[in-house]
């Protein structure tokens, strides 16, 4: 059996490389994805501790993130849809309206 | 000294007395021009007509000793501090009441004529209703509070009408000299007042209050007695044009003439006269400052006579003949003969309002002209200014039996033989007497009498004014004749004035010392003076001479100028004081005002900019930039709280 410690720092790395996708990459779609993988490794997290701790709570959890992942994603690929019609480019680094 | 017990009644009439021209006034204001000027005007003198009926119904009432009081509301409650809203009429009180509204009355009955060809009539008798009702308040007032509100508004009215034709620019800077110059006086009877209360209170009686003042009165250091009074001389010099404060008077002229009747003549100045005898408790107690007021009045009275030689402008010399017999009412004060103050005032209202008033008649007839030099033999047209004229003329020179006789000698003999007196003061009164002849009989010449001096277009149209404006001038120099004789001396039937005031001033009347044979003595004298002034004045003005030109070049030509310059004085305050404020005011504005204050709120504001400008660069709108904010700030707060366990 695969010991806890693995998930975990599994998880920890690919929650690591959705906030730095988050952060870093250009294309508003591929953020989305970047969220994505950081919910998917925080479900990880959930199930191995499931697992670990025979408790069928974790579980549950997941079924809810992931419902609701589910909408996040319709709403924001709507949006980016939107966003797009109207500037024609998805770069984050392009909406820079709310400033000074 | 123990104040009088006074039996005090309620009547809540009292009250309407200043409510009735307040509320004519606003109906004025606001509808004035809906009513029409007939209207207007009418109910403008009603309106004063109603309060004189009151003044004279309680004048009826008002028992020999008593005093008559209406509460309105309390005004101000804090502690043990109480100022009402309430007045008083005592036997003080109600001579004022009486010059007040019935010359008041009679004046607002003149205007109807004399401001019938202007536009602003309306605008004129809300000024003059509402310069009555705070000229109420200020006579009535139980405090000095309300005392000090009717103050400001007949000052603040005063203004008002003398920058009455505002078109003119040179009338609405006699209006703001006037106004500031009251307020200089304004400012010292503030602090003094404020000084009065604080000083009281310090010994745990707060009032303001006349009658409980008077009773505790003695809790005051002499010393501060004399600072508050000096401080309210201050008030009064500013009110009543003594010097230095007497400057505002002549330019007040400005106003329209029963204006100048009104309120620079028979009322509104004579306020500080009032308010010193109303004081009248605290001013004995304060020696020193009774003894200054004697001089500053005894030194205006003389000062101001000789200017009025020299003038040209019709109301000029009356305006300086007002300060000059003002002069003679704080000399009485000085000398603490207060009755014979009120009765200078109160005859002086008379002769006075009836001068001017003529004055007024004759500029009407002449189509606004003010120049004596243009006038002259004007007694063929104006037959019934002209007598009324004569009569006020005889009463403020002091003959025979007209009320300035009485006034004036009854001054004059108290300056002499009052222990306040003295030789010195009585010399300067006589001679000013004198003065006083001159200057008015010349000017009676100069326009009643001789050639008329008139432009052509304008003698055409000379015509006697209409009966709304002789009938008052009848009735004013009737008044200037009787109203002496409620003031004779002893050698003839005996003073009623003095017997009346005597409950007010009872204690402030210190016996004087001469008998009435000086007394006669110095009334012949002082008569003597008077007919000598007439007389120059006949041989100077009265016939076709050339002694007034020659009387004007005299030591060449140096005294005549300094007196028709007025010494000066207008001047010397231009270099010494309003120059230098002026200046002063001016490097504010331009220089501190822009530079410092203005500097100060820039450079804080710049700060503020300068410091957001930095900062600014924060913001820089890209969601990912905040993001790694984010993150790294709750890396941070989790390092933090791990490192806590």
């Amino acid at each position: 059996m695969v010991p806890l410690d693995y998930y975990l720092i599994l998880s920890a790395v690919i929650f690591a490389i959705g906030v730095i996708g988050v952060l870093v990459r250009r294309n508003l779609i591929v953020v989305l994805m970047s969220i994505e993988l950081m919910l998917n490794a925080v479900n990880l997290t959930f199930i191995a501790f499931s697992r670990y701790l025979a408790s069928m709570q974790g579980q549950v959890v997941v079924i809810f993130v992931m419902a609701v992942a589910a909408a996040e994603a319709v709403i924001g690929l709507a949006i980016v849809i939107s966003v797009f019609r109207h500037r024609r480019t998805l770069d984050p680094q392009e909406m820079q309206l709310l400033k000074w | 000294m123990v104040a009088t017990t006074q039996a005090v009644a309620t009547v809540d009439l009292l009250r309407w007395m200043p409510l009735i021209p307040l509320l004519a006034s606003l109906i004025n204001m606001f509808f004035g021009a809906r009513l029409g000027r007939k209207t207007a005007g009418g109910l403008a003198c009603v309106a004063v007509l109603a309060s004189f009926a009151i003044a004279l119904y309680i004048f009826w009432l008002l028992p020999a000793t008593g005093m008559f009081r209406d509460t309105v509301y309390t005004w101000i409650e804090s502690g043990s501090f109480q100022v009402k809203l309430s007045f008083q009429v005592d036997a003080l009180t109600a001579v004022m009441l009486l010059v007040v509204t019935g010359i008041g009355f009679l004046i607002h009955i003149y205007s109807l004529g004399y401001m019938d060809h202007d536009e602003g009539i309306v605008r004129f008798f809300v000024y003059l209703n509402l310069f009555i009702f705070f000229m109420l308040l200020l006579v009535m007032g139980d405090n000095l509070l309300v005392l000090f509100i009717g103050w400001e508004g007949v000052g603040l009215c005063s203004y008002l009408l003398i920058g009455f034709w505002y078109h003119d620019h040179a009338n609405t800077i006699a209006g703001n000299k006037a106004f500031i110059v009251n307020r200089i006086g304004d400012f010292g009877f503030v602090l003094g007042l404020l000084l009065l209360v604080t000083e009281l209170g310090r010994q745990g009686i707060w009032t303001l209050d006349f009658m409980e003042l008077q009773q505790h009165v003695n809790l005051l250091s002499p010393e501060r007695i004399t600072l508050i009074t000096l401080l309210l001389f201050v008030g009064a010099a500013g009110k009543s044009a003594q010097i230095p404060l007497f400057v505002w008077l002549p330019d007040a002229m400005a106003g329209p003439t029963p204006v100048s009747a009104l309120i620079h003549a028979a009322t509104m100045v004579t306020a500080g006269a009032y308010m010193t005898a109303r004081l009248h408790f605290l001013f004995v107690l304060a020696p020193e400052t009774l003894s200054l007021i004697a001089t500053i009045g005894a030194a205006t009275a003389f000062f101001a006579a000789t200017v009025a030689l020299t003038q040209t402008d019709i109301k000029r010399v009356l305006a300086y003949s007002t300060v000059s017999q003002l002069g003679y009412m704080f000399v009485a004060i000085g000398i603490g003969a207060f009755s014979a103050a009120i009765f200078h005032l109160f005859t002086h209202a008379f002769f006075k309002a009836c001068l001017f008033l003529g004055s007024g008649s004759v500029i009407h007839a002449l189509d606004g002209e003010q120049d004596m030099r243009k006038m002259g033999g004007l007694k063929a047209y104006l037959p019934t200014t002209y007598w009324t004229y004569v009569i006020a003329t005889l009463a403020i020179a002091g003959a025979p039996f007209t009320a300035g006789f009485f006034s004036k000698d009854f001054i004059l003999w108290q300056a002499y033989s009052s222990p306040r007196g003295s030789t010195e003061l009585w010399f300067v009164g006589w001679l000013t007497a004198g003065l006083t002849a001159f200057y008015m009989f010349r000017q009676l010449f100069l326009v009643f009498h001789g050639e008329c001096r008139a432009d052509e277009h304008v003698k055409a149209h000379i015509h006697e004014s209409p009966v709304v404006m002789t009938v008052p001038l009848v009735v004013l120099a009737a008044g200037s004749i009787f109203a002496g004789w409620l003031g004779a001396p002893e050698y003839l039937w005996g003073s009623l004035w003095d017997h009346w005031l005597q409950p007010i001033f009872g204690g402030a009347h210190e016996a004087a010392h001469g008998s009435p044979t000086d007394e006669i003595n110095l009334t012949l004298l002082t008569l003597a003076i008077g007919g000598l002034g007439f007389l120059l004045a006949y041989f100077v003005y009265g016939r076709a001479s050339k002694l007034p030109d020659r009387l004007a070049s005299l030591a060449g030509g140096g005294p005549y100028r300094l007196l028709l310059h007025k010494y000066y004085i207008d001047e010397i305050y231009d270099v010494l004081i309003v120059r230098p404020f002026t200046y002063c005011s001016r490097w504010l504005a331009q220089v501190f005002d822009p530079g410092v204050i203005d500097g100060l709120v820039n450079a804080v504001a710049r700060g503020a900019r300068g410091f957001s400008l930095i900062w600014r660069e924060v913001q820089t709108g890209n969601v990912q930039h905040y993001l790694a904010g984010f993150l790294a700030a709750t890396l941070a707060l989790l390092a933090y709280f791990l490192k806590q366990q």
